[in-house]
């Protein structure tokens, strides 16, 4: 027998279960109980850069959207700065910028939406720009371990051509899943589909 | 230089996304394989949270939101050790649970059980790991509550945890579960997880050592995070 490796083994993952927005947005589930709720202002008011509201759906495997879907924004400022001190340019990221928000949905319509700047193109490993993305996280009853995925921008076409996460999907048209559309200046739809038809393509990061 | 990457997860430890035994599951999984993508900035960074977030009763459901005196039930702690697959402590992360009151019912609109709601409790709570990544919560322990999956499916007490880490790549939702409760081993959702060893994992040690003589008895939940590499023969030792 060799030596035995000492790492431990990470936490298994559960459900978030169908009542998450009382753990982690209970201000928008409408109950009153922290002075702060977190996450609801992914920008701040200061941050430079095009004001942008993205919305949209996330749809399951029959059709039906998702309703009790909550999602995590992760994202850099219009500048491509993470507000985190690993980012070399963290001393100079936007006045006010968190880059981190989440977001549940109306009950009724399963519809979820927030507002926050347009990221900037992000520097990558081995000097390879990254397109301007939101990074997101999904959970949700039935959601087994969250689902990380990631929103483009569709009039950054050149961008994405070389993104190195988009060119990495070896199936050209399931690309297009990652891209919002843009419905007007500033307002984007970004439906989600977990299953089937269309399926949005998930990342393990 | 992109600072060091986490170690790739190990998802034979964890759920797949399609458990059909859970049926909410079966067409809320998706069914094309995930794409394993290098870390970047975007995998590497996440969100930090400081003291100014939290008020001081965040953490203890027992007052969190009391009205016309404490909730009803079994008085508990609920603490442990938010740590990295290398053993060290990921200090400074948000912590956040939720929970069934103690007759198994969530303050929550769409939760219909028959068992009723109690006027001062709450049931969620939040806090940030200490230096040594340490937290605990005070709350009381959370009823057992039925739920449609089959017709006499019940959910073993359990608290839902979320964590941060310090990056957005060790992301977590999680539920602990308590020592000794009959219902762990029968639950669809816990059964969802393929490894025996880290179910049990799962299953918080009742911790009499921390329990509070006459108040509370105590119960100990270590929570282990993704790790990190060290870049050796990179162009410089970096991570750690
Ligand atoms: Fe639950």
């Amino acid at each position: 027998m060799p030596q035995t490796l000492d790492y431990l083994k990470e936490t298994a993952s559960q459900t978030a279960g169908p009542y998450v927005h009382i753990g982690l947005a209970p201000g928008a589930a409408g109950f009153k109980l922290y002075e702060t709720e977190l996450g609801w202002d992914i920008a701040g008011a200061e941050a430079p850069g095009e004001r942008i509201h993205v919305e949209g759906l996330v749809i399951d495997g029959t059709g039906a959207p998702v309703k009790d879907v909550l999602i995590e924004v992760w994202q850099a400022d219009s500048l491509g700065i993470h507000a985190h001190p690993e980012d070399p340019r963290f001393a100079e990221v936007s006045p006010g910028f968190r880059g981190w928000g989440r977001v549940i949905t109306d009950f009724a319509t399963g519809l979820w939406g927030f507002d926050t700047v347009k990221p900037g193109p992000v520097p990558g490993r081995s000097g390879r720009v990254q397109a301007p993305h939101l990074n997101l996280w999904i959970v949700a009853r039935g959601i087994n371990i969250g689902l990380a995925t990631r929103m483009y921008f569709p009039e950054e076409a050149d961008l994405n051509a070389s993104d190195p996460v988009l060119t990495l999907i070896e199936q050209e048209q399931r690309r297009s899943t990652l891209v919002a559309t843009r419905e007007a200046p500033g307002r984007y739809r970004f439906d989600i589909r977990l299953q089937g038809d269309g399926e949005t393509v998930f990342l393990d990061v | 230089m992109t600072p060091a990457e986490y170690f790739q997860r190990d998802r034979s430890l964890h759920p797949p996304a399609y458990a059909p035994g859970y049926k909410t599951s079966v067409s809320r999984s998706p069914r094309q394989a995930l794409l394993s993508i290098e870390q970047g900035y975007s995998e590497v960074t996440g969100p930090v949270f400081g003291h100014a977030d939290f008020g001081p009763l965040d953490n203890d459901l027992i007052k969190n939101y009391a009205h016309s005196g404490d909730p009803i039930g079994e008085r508990i702690i609920v603490h442990g050790r938010v740590v990295d697959e290398n053993g060290r402590p990921v200090p400074r992360t948000l912590v956040e649970i939720w929970q069934a009151n103690a007759s198994g019912r969530y303050r929550h609109k769409k939760d219909t059980y028959l068992a009723p709601i109690d006027p001062n409790f709450g049931g969620c709570g939040r806090t940030l790991t200490d230096e040594n990544g340490y937290y605990y919560f005070r709350t009381v322990k959370p009823g057992a509550y039925p739920w449609r999956n089959y017709v006499n499916s019940w959910r073993p007490a359990h608290i839902h945890v979320s964590v941060f880490g310090s990056s957005f790549s060790q992301r977590l939702i999680t539920q602990m579960y308590f020592e000794g409760d009959p219902l762990i081993r029968t639950c669809p959702i816990v059964n969802t997880i393929p490894d025996k060893a880290a179910i049990d994992r799962l299953i918080a040690a009742l911790d009499v050592n921390a329990a509070i003589p006459f108040d509370c008895l105590a119960y100990k939940f270590d929570i282990v995070l993704r790790g990190r590499r060290s870049t050796l023969f990179e162009n410089r030792l970096a991570g750690n």
